[in-house]
């Protein structure tokens, strides 16, 4: 299996803070990670090749020179080889823009490392929220996807993918080349090793800029042609958690709730 | 001199501390109160490499160095001193005396098992009358034909039990003294050899403690780790290198102590003011801080010093005596600023207080390492 995993460089936002006066995100000392559905989805493919020895992960990621940090991290994790696609000209594209500049910049490193059987995504990135770069991509490339993936297993040429429902999961068969996203498994992704680790920091990551992309249409990149448009950012209102009175009678939740509003004063 | 770590070392301790965070520290107060041997951790850390830090791929371990496995003892050592022990009894006083002084071949059947981590290692020295004046040794050794035949008995043996390879000192002449003890390879199921009493212990209660017994114990001539009469000497230049395993391990527990009362005196309030804000608070966390970066400079120049092929005896000496002493006073002054709070079990203070005492007791009493250290002084 030649595989390939899209990979983000996200703040981490566990450790975002809000300015209690500006109400904006202070993004500021906050450490910059590997997407965590991202890191599903690499684990799903390390699982495929636990199973296929002779299989290849590539890993690939768009952004500026830092986001080398978190393919050299996909590296020590599972990671066969990373590529960068990074220019001064895919600078802020939106989701169309990025999904079509990583399906070009696919389509070039196939000419030199082979088709990929499956592609993997995370199935949205944790600063933008917007689960559109994997399905777009599979667009692109007029791949078949499956989308909200657990785990996937690949028999002969089929790739079998546990897909999270609403009330529960489906196993979907899907015939390779194809898109997967995948979501929060049940199972922790794997650490990296010692050794994996050390070679990841001496690896040598190939950039892909505008030029080595001789396809690309230069009117479908970058903050210029980007259909969307951010009107506004905002902190949603935060919900406080709510108490859920569940008693063994009605009439002994009834009896607490009384109690507990008149504790509260309300009555 | 420059005391920038580099990015290699910097690296791994991340990977080192991340482990630590989401793999130990869930399961650190729960392992001390069953006194159950994490033997899940090991089976990741063994993945991961942990198990064989400082010795070469070819013999199955992660190709690093001795700073390296000290930070990675440092760093488990923070969230769970039994942890940070069983790592540090396992690679310095079983794997590191076999890659040291084994042949060839003692090298291929116990030390990649014991680096790759699919074995557990543990050193037998100390016996019911011989601690400190580890000389007095009890345990004999008779060369009968082709395998000498031990008696006799070891405590405190840390990683008995879930070990299965044993580095054990015996007598195999008693007219000589220091020079009669030879040390030995010994397996779990060597006919005759069991393992006694489990220590029911103040601290580190995960780390399994326990008596080796050996009664007309077969062990194959060619287990006899370098010469016959060499084993006292081959004990006490493993215990120099397992130094800077404890003392890493101390820090860690004054690290973590401090860490984890950082965060707790921000949130505590008292007076209308939060702990953090009293002058007390700052003062008291400044100092043990200072205390432990000492500390940590010590640890690491033994460590380095060893990676270099230095003489480090006494380097790990003070190293192991100023870490263990901050760890003993660090955590006993943390749980002082969490209160009655860190009296009881809800909070780690506790049990790194009680974790940290072992730590001037064992491999060397505090004692022994003032000894060490006048005597590199030349102060007779």
């Amino acid at each position: 299996m030649n595989m390939l995993v899209c990979v983000k460089q996200v703040p981490d936002t566990t450790e975002i803070k809000i300015d209690p006066v500006k109400n904006t995100l202070i993004r500021e000392g906050v450490p910059s990670i590997l997407n965590p559905f991202d890191g599903y989805a690499l684990e799903a493919a390390a699982r495929i090749k636990d199973k296929n020895p002779d299989s290849t992960i590539t890993v690939i990621s768009m952004g500026p020179e830092q986001a080398k940090a978190v393919l050299k991290e996909a590296l020590a994790i599972a990671a066969d080889k990373a590529y960068l696609v990074s220019s001064r000209e895919f600078g802020g594209s939106d989701t169309l823009c990025t999904s079509y500049i990583l399906s070009e910049a696919i389509k070039e490193i196939e000419k030199k490392d082979g088709k990929f059987d499956i592609i993997f995504c995370g199935k949205q990135a944790i600063d933008g929220d917007t689960a559109q770069v994997g399905p777009e991509i599979a667009e692109h490339l007029d791949y078949p996807q499956v989308t909200y993936g657990l785990e996937a297993s690949v028999e002969d040429r089929l790739v079998k993918v546990k897909k999270e429902t609403e009330d529960g999961a489906v196993i979907v068969g899907i015939q390779t080349p194809c898109v997967l996203t995948f979501t929060k498994p049940s199972f922790d992704p794997r650490y990296p090793t010692i050794k994996r680790k050390m070679a990841a920091n001496r690896a040598n990551i190939p950039v892909l800029a505008f030029t080595d992309l001789p396809d690309i249409n230069p009117e479908k990149i970058g903050l210029k042609h980007s259909p969307t448009h951010v009107k506004k950012t905002f902190v949603p209102q935060k919900k406080t958690g709510g108490i859920k009175i569940q008693e063994e009678t009605a009439e002994d939740s009834v009896k607490k709730l009384f109690a507990m509003l008149s504790d509260a004063h309300v009555l | 001199m420059d005391f920038r770590q580099d990015e290699e070392h910097k690296e791994l301790q991340e990977m080192y501390r991340d482990f630590a965070e989401n793999e130990v520290k869930p399961l650190a107060a729960e392992i001390d109160k069953t006194e159950r041997f994490p033997q899940e951790t090991v089976d990741k850390m063994a993945e991961m490499g942990l198990m064989g830090i400082p010795f070469p791929e070819e013999y199955g371990g992660a190709g690093m160095d001795n700073l390296s496995y000290a930070q990675c003892v440092e760093e488990l050592s923070k969230v769970c001193a039994s942890t940070g022990v069983i790592v540090s009894a396992h690679t310095s006083l079983c794997a590191t005396p076999i890659y040291l002084f084994g042949t060839e071949e003692q090298k291929q059947k116990y030390l990649v098992p014991l680096a790759r981590g699919e074995k557990i290692g543990a050193f037998g020295l100390t016996e019911p009358g011989a601690g400190t004046d580890a000389s007095g040794q009890k345990t004999t050794a008779v060369l009968e034909g082709d395998h000498y035949v031990l008696n006799g008995s070891k405590v405190f043996i840390t990683n008995a039990g879930p070990a299965e390879i044993y580095i054990v000192m015996a007598m195999t002449d008693k007219e000589k003294g220091n020079h009669g003890i030879s040390s030995f390879i010994v397996e779990k199921g060597f006919p005759g050899f069991s393992v006694g009493k489990h220590e029911d212990k103040m601290g580190i209660r995960a780390s399994s403690t326990c008596e080796l017994v050996f009664e007309n114990c077969i062990v194959p001539k060619e287990n006899l780790l370098g010469e016959e009469g060499k084993g006292f000497k081959i004990a006490m230049m493993t215990l120099d290198g397992g130094r800077i395993g404890i003392a890493s391990q101390a820090l860690g527990i004054a690290q973590g102590a401090i860490n984890e009362t950082v965060e707790y005196v921000k949130t505590r309030v008292q007076f209308g003011k939060r702990l953090s804000q009293f002058q007390n608070t700052q003062f008291e966390l400044a100092d043990m801080q200072a205390t432990v970066d000492a500390a940590r400079l010590l640890v690491y120049r033994a460590a380095c010093a060893k990676d270099n092929h230095e003489p480090y005896s006494h380097l790990a000496a003070m190293a192991k005596l100023v870490a263990s002493e901050a760890a003993s006073d660090v955590t006993r002054r943390c749980l002082q600023l969490f209160g009655g709070y860190g009296y009881t079990k809800d909070y780690p203070m506790e049990r790194m207080m009680r974790d940290a005492k072992i730590t001037e007791i064992y491999e060397g009493t505090s004692e022994v390492q003032k000894m060490v250290i006048a005597s590199w002084m030349g102060v007779k």
